[in-house]
């Protein structure tokens, strides 16, 4: 019973900070300026698709990279022993202790039209080519900034396979091919499903990288909600009732993957 | 019956400059079951890897049917290895672990229906297919790594030590278990354990092993009757052993006094060591006794009691279900077939003596041992 009492202030906590922002959320995109209920913010809305359909289409292209990056190198990294392995663990966590800001700034600087990239290929009578202001560069970005929270679920669940498993499959005749596609990506499929999760949720709300990265033309949802919340085209209704429809659809993606890493248990080739 | 199916021959391996196993040369009989019996650290494990192919030797050569296979990867290997602990892929459920080797094999989906639920039925889970991995006990989980090795008709099974995780009243039933499916498919059995009653239970030969080195290799029989030197007598049952002198054939000298035994060939007046079995003991009056000691401890164990008895400082132990008290003197009276002399070895003087004896010796160490094992 004491366990209960000690669970308290964080059941306050989640409900203060958790439960009652989406709350009021919820709240302000059912009703209007004049605390009317209404749905037109929901109406309002269909302009802004082209944003919605962008920033799911760029957020899933630089996941499905950051999966085909980070699994084989989370896999072959997960393999090492002893220093390797150590090093590994640090320089993948080495990124995300510097700034996210100044990490997406140096790009801006690398990516710009007279940026260091461009000079280099000057040297050679070559471009310059347009890097900055692209959807390219907000990929790039995401990838960048949100590859580490790829790699690390993948490399802490490889790391935890038993070898007496992989020594089993051998065993029972399958060759380095099989073993793997039989039975180490399916038992590293967790860790799959949660650094989808984890790249893809920040890639989808992102308003710095497209900011800094994708210029004023390419509007994404998360610069959309920032516009109507706190900028120029202040509409805080508006604002979060693109927030609610975001975060329904992000949790029907997230539902469907889930079942569909559940279904991939237990079912054969 | 007796074709010469795996033989190892001049097996070393070595750990940096630490050798595990030293020139070891073994045959193994197709259809038998052997166990490799030693205690932790003895090379057992090492030696049943290579035969599974997860280790290459350091030196020295493996044949199969006569064919070198030092190289071969373990799954073109016709063996299959139940493991330590179980290794089941708990991503699958236990009709696709069974079907897994089969599936490799790329057989028809109706006769992998066949096969699995076959081997499901010899291991004693029929109906089982549709369970998780996690939804069984560890001896169902222990017997469904049986079936799944099984269910690819190897010409071996190498099992090492896959009973260790159960306790004890259900490795018995598994002990017999085994036996029972070894006889049933008809195939070799490579086991490996450091329980001496498991090795004497299940095995057709025994292996005893130590610091990389055979011990012995007989039956169980020949093992526990005519152990060859005083490891192998003392980590197979209870044995007292005792320095003794071999005066002529068939007379042995303990204490100064001669004993009638069955034992000959040995050099006149040779010393030896003399191994008597605990229960070939009998407790007699003083003064019909070939031998008078001192009781010092009595434990009661269920079936009979340990009786610590003091002889002239050298502590024996006796099993008896006559129960005797603590402080009593008795005579003993031993049998000329209860006694068993081995040549000097280098294991002479440091095993066979009980008096650092307690009760709970035995289980602390094969506790100890089973950590080690890992």
């Amino acid at each position: 019973m004491k366990s209960k009492a000690i669970a308290y202030p964080y059941v306050g906590w989640m409900a203060l900070f958790v439960v009652a922002p989406i709350l009021i959320i919820t709240l302000y995109a059912f009703t209007s300026g004049d605390r009317e209920f209404t749905l037109s913010n929901f109406q309002d809305m269909s302009q802004y698709a082209s944003a919605f359909g962008r920033s799911f289409l760029l957020a899933a292209v630089a996941t499905l990279i950051c999966v085909l990056i980070g699994y084989p190198m989370a896999y072959f990294l997960a393999r090492e022993t002893g220093w390797i392995h150590r090093m590994a663990t640090m320089l993948i966590m080495l990124p995300m202790w510097m700034n996210f800001l100044l990490r997406t700034y140096s790009w801006k600087f690398l990516l710009e039209r007279n940026g260091l990239i461009n000079s280099f290929f000057g040297l050679f009578g070559l471009g310059p080519f347009q890097m900055i202001d692209t959807h390219g560069a907000i990929v790039l970005g995401m990838v960048y900034n949100f590859l580490p929270y790829m790699v690390l679920p993948i490399f802490s669940v490889i790391t935890k396979i038993d070898h007496k498993v992989i020594e089993a499959a051998q065993d029972l005749g399958a060759n380095n091919l099989t073993v793997f596609r039989r039975v180490i990506f399916p038992l590293s499929l967790p860790g799959v499903l949660s650094g989808i999760t984890m790249v893809f949720i920040p890639s989808v709300s992102t308003f710095a990288i497209s900011r800094l990265l994708g210029g004023s033309k390419t509007l994404l949802l998360g610069n959309l909600i920032d516009m109507q919340i706190i900028g120029t085209a202040y509409n805080p209704h508006l604002g979060s009732a693109i927030s609610l429809v975001m975060m329904v659809i992000v949790i029907i993606c997230m539902a469907v993957m889930n079942h569909f890493g559940d279904g991939e248990q237990g079912v054969s080739l | 019956m007796s074709k010469e199916l795996i033989r190892l021959s001049d097996c070393v391996m070595k750990y940096d400059d630490e050798i595990i196993l030293d020139h070891l040369n073994l045959y193994i009989n197709d259809k038998e079951f052997l166990t490799l019996l030693g205690p932790s650290g003895c090379g057992k494990t090492t030696t049943l890897r290579i035969i599974g192919g997860f280790q290459t030797p350091t030196s020295g050569d493996v044949f199969f049917e006569g064919k070198r296979i030092n190289q071969v990867p373990p799954y073109q290997r016709k063996i299959n290895t139940v493991f330590q602990k179980y290794a089941l892929f708990t991503h699958m459920n236990i009709y696709e672990n069974v079907a897994f080797g089969l599936r490799i094999q790329k057989r028809p989906e109706d006769e992998i229906a066949k096969r699995v639920e076959e081997a499901l039925e010899l291991v004693n889970l029929p109906g089982y297919g549709k369970r998780s991995v996690d939804s069984l006990s560890g001896g169902q989980q222990q017997r469904v790594a049986i079936a799944r090795a099984i269910v690819n008709r190897p010409q071996v099974l190498l099992l090492d030590e896959p009973l260790g995780a159960l306790d004890l009243k259900l490795r018995k039933d598994m002990q017999v278990e085994l036996k029972n499916i070894q006889r049933e498919v008809g195939i070799t059995f490579i086991y490996v354990t450091h329980d001496q009653e498991e090795a004497l239970t299940m095995s057709d030969t025994v292996v005893v092993m130590d610091k990389g080195n055979i011990q012995q290799i007989g039956t169980p029989q020949d093992i526990y009757n005519e152990p060859k030197n005083a490891f192998v007598a003392d980590f197979i049952g209870e044995s007292n052993i005792i320095d003794g002198i071999m005066a002529e054939d068939k007379v042995v000298k303990l204490y100064g006094k001669k004993f009638p035994c069955l034992d000959a060939g040995f050099a006149p007046n040779e010393s030896v060591d003399v191994v008597i079995r605990p229960e070939d003991i009998d407790i007699v009056p003083v003064e019909q006794g070939q031998l008078t000691g001192t009781v010092t401890e009595v434990t009661f164990k269920g079936m009979h009691y340990d009786i610590i008895v003091d002889f002239q400082g050298f502590k024996w132990l006796i099993q008896t279900t006559d129960f005797s008290p603590e402080g009593a003197r008795i005579g003993v009276k031993i049998d000329p077939d209860g006694f068993h002399v081995m040549k000097k070895s280098k294991y002479s003087g440091k095993f066979g003596d009980y008096s650092s004896y307690s009760s709970e010796y035995d289980e602390l160490n094969e506790d100890a041992e089973a950590e080690d094992e890992e």
